[in-house]
């Protein structure tokens, strides 16, 4: 063998090795990242009892029934009233998103297509508020719904996702990169106003930067804790995450099933939609990847 | 200019701003400026709207902020909350950059790495919440997960608390804090990464780097401003942490060990005592540290050479109008 096979040997041997390391530890991660979904299924149709002997074993002795009663326990004990967490959680959701991504778009679009005196300031200030974090606002915002009769109403969560200035950030890096003014001049020179070009042509030419980012808002709505605890206090008007929370209460301190059960509830929806967007979310976000 | 024709149309740019801008000073701007008044009057009080400024009642302007910085559950809340960020930001980062490194590597060609990648995010999309009580009764004591698991590997051990113990709480929720976040942050990297022109890569594989080289003289440099978005991001988040140490442990359990400074202000605002200024003020304080740290990793981070040719710009700028 000369020297230089010897060499490109070695190298492939490397080659291979760093592989065998590569897939271990990604086998490694993906074990962990399922391993606290099994634990909830498992759970989930265990009794107390079973739960308190083994709550690694996969087994239980009646599923179906310890599921029926741990669903009548979680439903049955008045505070955690999962179905009005859903409708609720759905509501702001759903809404937040839509102003969120739509009125966002509107914005990227007027600083990137028009120009005007203070667009560059506009921009500055939109990079200044990302800093902002929301829970610094909360203060003077409860006392301000308070004022207002915004306390224990839903919009008090929605309408302020009109202004999302990181969602701006994102589409005006799309924005910049994939919207040709040949197309609205064409638009214009039709005749179409300025309001119709941007939802007839811009919009659907955002839809890339659009699913992602909605999806972004759609997750960290549903999820957010913060202020829905310290904004709502009905019962009726409580979202998911607030209902979550609820299940540290004593009332269900021995119902360890139950408790599975609960949580396992709040993560399905967001497993379902997961699984058929998945790719949007790990791919999309390229999109509003900073190009440096 | 190639945009003359377009001046007609100024008057667009600010029509539709309009909404982002009135949503912006109703929900935010207003807010803010109102917690910041807040922080100087003796504002507390159950639903009470009503107040004076410290000055009108015979005190310190300053007084409550004062109170905050002197108070020891405030200094302990934030030394808190930059310990666990430190030890789930280090791995967080350590890790994100190892799996882009592994899974846009050109040269071994990793398979499945779209799987990977979509197992690694998973944990993000969860609710915190449903994370943090999932945590607690794997940790919880006598009966949690860990403690049987432990308990069958060494028969006869006797339970541990996990979740009473200064150091395993702090581990406990940075290592959640850890799990949900990896992930966002290793996709967030691999999409700066996959942006940078493949002939750069070429290039060096040419001139025969190799690739721990090629990771740290290419492919950092050129991802530094999401290297840079991504820590201020991580920091912003990191010091408004709620969610999980509110669930996993709580602020009555665990000695004090797990509050952060979020928690405080919650507990001052809104559990019991309503010292609404005082946690106005303490919201100040948090929002000036957050911008000052900001402010220096913008520093650090910046991109000298840009820097350079803009000041050089400016100065030919001046030098010309000077001539002229």
């Amino acid at each position: 063998m000369s020297n230089n096979e010897v060499k490109l040997h070695s190298i492939k041997r490397n080659d291979t090795i760093l592989k065998v390391v590569i897939y271990i530890v990604c086998i490694i991660f993906s074990i962990m990242t399922l391993f606290p979904f099994v634990i909830l299924i498992a759970n989930s149709y265990k009794t107390s009892i079973e739960v308190q002997e083994s709550t690694l074993s996969l087994i239980s002795k009646h599923p179906i029934q310890n599921l029926k009663f741990n669903w009548h326990v979680i439903s049955s004990k008045g505070t955690f009233k999962p179905m009005v967490g859903f409708r609720n959680s759905f509501i702001v959701a759903t809404l937040s998103t839509i102003l969120n991504v739509y009125f966002s778009s509107l914005t990227a679009y007027a600083i990137t297509a028009y120009e005007w005196k203070l667009r560059e300031a506009f921009n500055a200030m939109i990079m200044a508020v990302m800093m902002i974090p929301g829970t610094v606002t909360m203060i003077g915002f409860f006392q301000f719904a308070y004022k207002i009769g915004l306390v224990n109403k839903l919009s008090a969560l929605i309408l302020p996702s009109i202004a999302a200035p990181m969602t701006v950030f994102f589409m005006r890096q799309y924005l910049q990169a994939s919207l040709s003014m040949e197309i609205v001049q064409s638009a214009r020179i039709d005749g179409a106003g300025e309001f119709r070009i941007f939802n007839q042509i811009v919009v659907p030419l955002m839809k890339p930067a659009i699913a992602t980012q909605a999806i972004f808002a759609y997750v960290g709505s549903w999820n957010n804790l913060f202020s829905p605890m310290i904004l709502l206090t009905d019962g009726n008007k409580k979202t998911l995450p607030v209902m979550v929370s609820l299940l540290n209460g004593d009332i269900y301190k021995t119902e360890y099933g139950a408790i599975y059960l609960g949580l396992l509830i709040t993560v399905l929806p967001l497993i379902v939609v997961y699984a058929f967007l998945s790719r949007y979310i790990v791919e999309g976000v390229a999109l509003g990847g900073v190009k440096s | 200019m190639r945009n003359k024709k377009l001046v007609d149309y100024a008057k667009y740019g600010y029509i539709f701003s309009i909404p982002f801008i009135l949503a912006f000073c109703i929900f935010t701007l207003y807010p803010v400026v109102y917690t910041f008044i807040i922080g100087f009057t003796n504002l507390k009080g159950a639903g009470n709207t009503e107040f004076q400024f410290l000055p009108a009642v015979g005190k310190n302007l300053f007084q409550n902020f004062m109170d905050v910085l002197k108070a020891k559950t405030f200094k302990q809340a934030f030394g808190t909350t930059c310990i666990i960020w430190i030890m789930n930001f280090i791995p967080q980062i350590g890790f994100a950059l190892l799996f882009t490194a592994w899974f846009t590597d050109r040269r071994s060609k990793v398979k499945g790495t779209g799987l990977f990648k979509i197992l690694f995010y998973m944990p993000n999309i969860i609710t915190a919440a449903t994370m943090a009580i999932l945590f607690q009764k794997l940790f919880g004591y006598p009966i949690g997960a860990v403690n049987q698991l432990l308990g069958h590997l060494q028969p006869g051990r006797q339970p541990y608390n996990y979740l009473i113990n200064n150091v395993p709480i702090k581990l406990i929720i940075a290592f959640v804090q850890f799990f949900q976040w990896y992930g966002h942050t290793m996709v967030n990297l691999t999409a700066g990464v996959i942006g940078i022109s493949p002939e750069i890569f070429e290039a060096a594989e040419i001139d025969g780097a190799n690739r721990v080289q090629t990771f740290f003289r290419i492919t950092i440099p050129c991802i530094r401003q999401i290297m840079l978005f991504v820590l201020v991001t991580s920091l912003i988040g990191g010091l408004n942490m709620f969610d999980i140490p509110e669930l996993l442990v709580g602020s009555k359990q665990g000695n004090g060990a797990a509050i952060t400074t979020n928690m405080y202000i919650r507990n001052l605002a809104f559990d019991g005592s309503y010292l609404y200024n005082r946690a106005a003020a303490a919201s100040v304080i948090l929002f000036l540290v957050i911008v000052a740290l900001s402010a220096v990793l913008f520093f650090v981070m910046r991109d000298k050479d840009e820097a350079k040719i803009k000041k050089l710009k400016k100065a030919e700028l001046r030098a010309a109008r000077k001539g002229l």
